[in-house]
């Protein structure tokens, strides 16, 4: 290992050291104590944004022969994960004392899920890829299933793993097509086996022909394993359920951190890897978008429960940030990279916003699945006006209306996918969102407008949460400037 | 010599298998093999292409999955054992808590 591998690699293996270190602390911490460890759990993050900075600033490394890559794209990603990761301990230590499950392991699986996050972020290998997707979401099946003995949490952590499972499988098929057509399972070496129409790696000096059939199965068997993770129609079934039945904590995370883990791949994989089968993957990804938008915000009409009813919106949401794909899968480079921009900048909107909205949710539960109905919200304005009106904010974000983060996401989103050419996915996008805009509302009428008793916990890490999201979500929407610059100066060092 | 697309018919027969089982058997563990049967399908299409290829990196993504696959049985193995404790059936079917 050079020294610029290990640089390229010390996020992970800090954050990953991180955890397995807590692992052992957590032993000598008292139970009924373990809030200790999940201050201690913040430093892992804090310590992976160190060393980010390690990185060339604005430049790109690679490292581990091209298996691993430290670039723009790496840094923009880490940044939103390592973020999320920091809120969603914040919520954990009051969310998990109360739903009587408290235990440090917690704190160590959500550490692990994240280094998986990171190196799926950065991975330039198709193995790596696999290797990261798997990381991501074994230690999730497991904390999916973390308040166990409940026997909705177990159910929710089954289906989660036998559906993981079943997509990672398609996944590594169309991994093993892939590399059976290029000869290499590196994204630089399938793009140039697809321009040259030679198998690459040890059997170049063959000279083989690509099997062109082959790459495009592989592509559409990864495309199928990668769907499942970021929940896209027709592979979505899995995810009302899921996220019903996980601690509320845990589907927060899953909402944000596996889908942007998911899109990290597919924008990495597709934009690099495939760009050369971009006629054949882009429209059949653009009509997944749209189904995608059409079905979630359409069943996300019918919900009473508000844990399913953020369920079918996130559904809604993957539908959106795949219409970036579409558009990247344009033959001119800078609407190729202003899509994927756009995607990065929407994943960062829908994340805080998202986790803003998760904390509400966390708020007001009671008990243990107690407290998650719509009719619940009832009143919350007269009781906790500001918690009320961050949620507000978080709905409007979420719709999409100005002044907020979504809103920007939104329009330079729908932009990209008009400026590539589908004005008619951009239009399925606006009609969608005007179909949501009455699920969200209704969130909104319900806390102002209608009278009711409702609860909501006060805590100072939870206030902390909510304050610095909703702040954040105002903030973006009002000054979108210097993050949407940020995320489209990101993607410079990824494609070439 | 065995041609390559022997292997490649026999995997890509294994993986519809592994589907099929996962999309109509109904009893957890069994559904599990066929997930572990997709995956070692893949395993089969690596080993191949490797010996086509003369390329020995083929050969080491199959040691991944394997490691891979171990760490999703040792993980899936104790959420069946669980829910076999709370419920005393592994049986999908009766699955069914959640909905909507």
């Amino acid at each position: 290992m050079t020294q610029t591998d290990f640089i390229v690699l010390l996020p992970v293996l800090v954050l990953a050291g991180w955890a397995l270190v807590l692992l052992l602390v957590d032993l000598f911490v008292p139970a009924g104590r373990k809030a200790l460890t999940g201050w201690l759990a913040l430093v892992g993050p804090a310590g992976a944004v160190l060393a980010l900075t390690l990185w060339p600033n604005g430049g790109a490394l690679t490292g581990f022969g091209g298996m691993l890559a430290a670039d723009g794209f790496a840094v923009f990603l880490h940044l939103l994960f390592l973020g999320s990761a920091a809120l969603i301990i914040l919520l954990a230590l009051t969310y998990l004392p109360r739903a009587g499950i408290e235990r440090g392991e917690f704190y160590v699986l959500l550490l692990l899920t994240v280094s998986g996050m990171l190196l799926m972020a950065q991975a330039a290998d198709l193995i790596v890829v696999f290797l990261a997707l798997e990381l991501l979401s074994i230690p999730l099946y497991i904390l999916a299933g973390f308040a166990r003995p409940r026997l909705s949490s177990e159910e929710s952590a089954m289906k989660y793993f036998l559906l993981g499972a079943f997509a990672s499988g398609f996944f590594v098929y169309g991994v093993a097509l892939t590399y059976g057509a290029a000869g290499s399972t590196n994204l630089n070496a399938i793009v140039t086996a697809a321009q040259t129409g030679l198998v690459q790696g040890a059997a170049a000096a063959q000279a083989l022909p690509v099997a062109r059939s082959l790459l495009v199965a592989g592509a559409a068997l990864i495309l199928v394993g990668l769907g499942f993770k970021v929940a896209a129609v027709p592979f979505h079934m899995w995810t009302p359920d899921v996220y019903e039945g996980a601690p509320s904590v845990v589907t927060a995370f899953m909402s944000v951190g596996a889908k942007a883990g998911g899109f990290a791949a597919l924008l990495r994989v597709f934009v690099t890897a495939f760009p050369g089968l971009a006629p054949q993957w882009a429209s059949l990804l653009a009509i997944l978008a749209a189904l995608t938008m059409i079905v979630g915000n359409f069943a996300a009409l019918r919900q009473g429960n508000i844990k399913r009813l953020l369920a079918y919106s996130s559904i809604a949401h993957a539908g959106y940030i795949l219409m970036a794909l579409p558009a990247a899968g344009s033959s001119f480079a800078a609407q190729s990279d202003y899509a994927v921009g756009s995607a990065l900048f929407y994943l960062l909107a829908y994340a805080l916003t998202t986790l803003g909205a998760w904390a509400v949710v966390m708020a007001v539960e009671r008990q243990e699945g107690d407290g998650l109905a719509l009719t619940d919200y009832a009143g919350l304005a007269a009781r906790r006006p500001g918690l009320a009106l961050a949620m507000a904010l978080f709905m409007f974000s979420l719709t999409g209306l100005p002044p907020t983060a979504g809103f920007i996401a939104k329009f330079s989103l729908f932009r990209a996918a008009i400026d590539a050419g589908y004005l008619w996915l951009a239009i399925v996008g606006v009609l969608t969102s005007l179909v949501s805009a009455y699920y969200y509302l209704r969130v909104v009428v319900l806390m102002f407008m209608r009278p009711g008793a409702a609860q909501a916990l006060a805590r100072p890490t939870l206030d902390l949460a909510v304050g610095v999201t909703a702040l954040a979500t105002l903030l973006i929407g009002l000054l979108p400037g210097p993050l949407l610059d940020l995320a489209q100066r990101s993607v410079l060092t990824l494609t070439r | 010599m065995i041609p390559t697309s022997y292997y490649l018919a026999l995997s890509a027969v294994l993986f519809a298998i592994g589907v099929t089982g996962v999309l109509t058997r109904r009893n957890a563990i069994i559904v599990f093999m066929s997930v572990e049967l997709m995956l070692n399908s893949a395993n089969l299409t690596f080993v191949a292409f490797a010996r086509q290829f003369m390329d020995l990196s083929g050969q080491v993504f199959v040691f991944f999955v394997m490691v891979v696959a171990a760490a999703e049985v040792a993980v899936g193995l104790a959420l069946i054992v669980a829910i076999f404790r709370s419920k005393q059936s592994i049986s999908l079917d009766e699955l069914n808590q959640l909905k909507g």
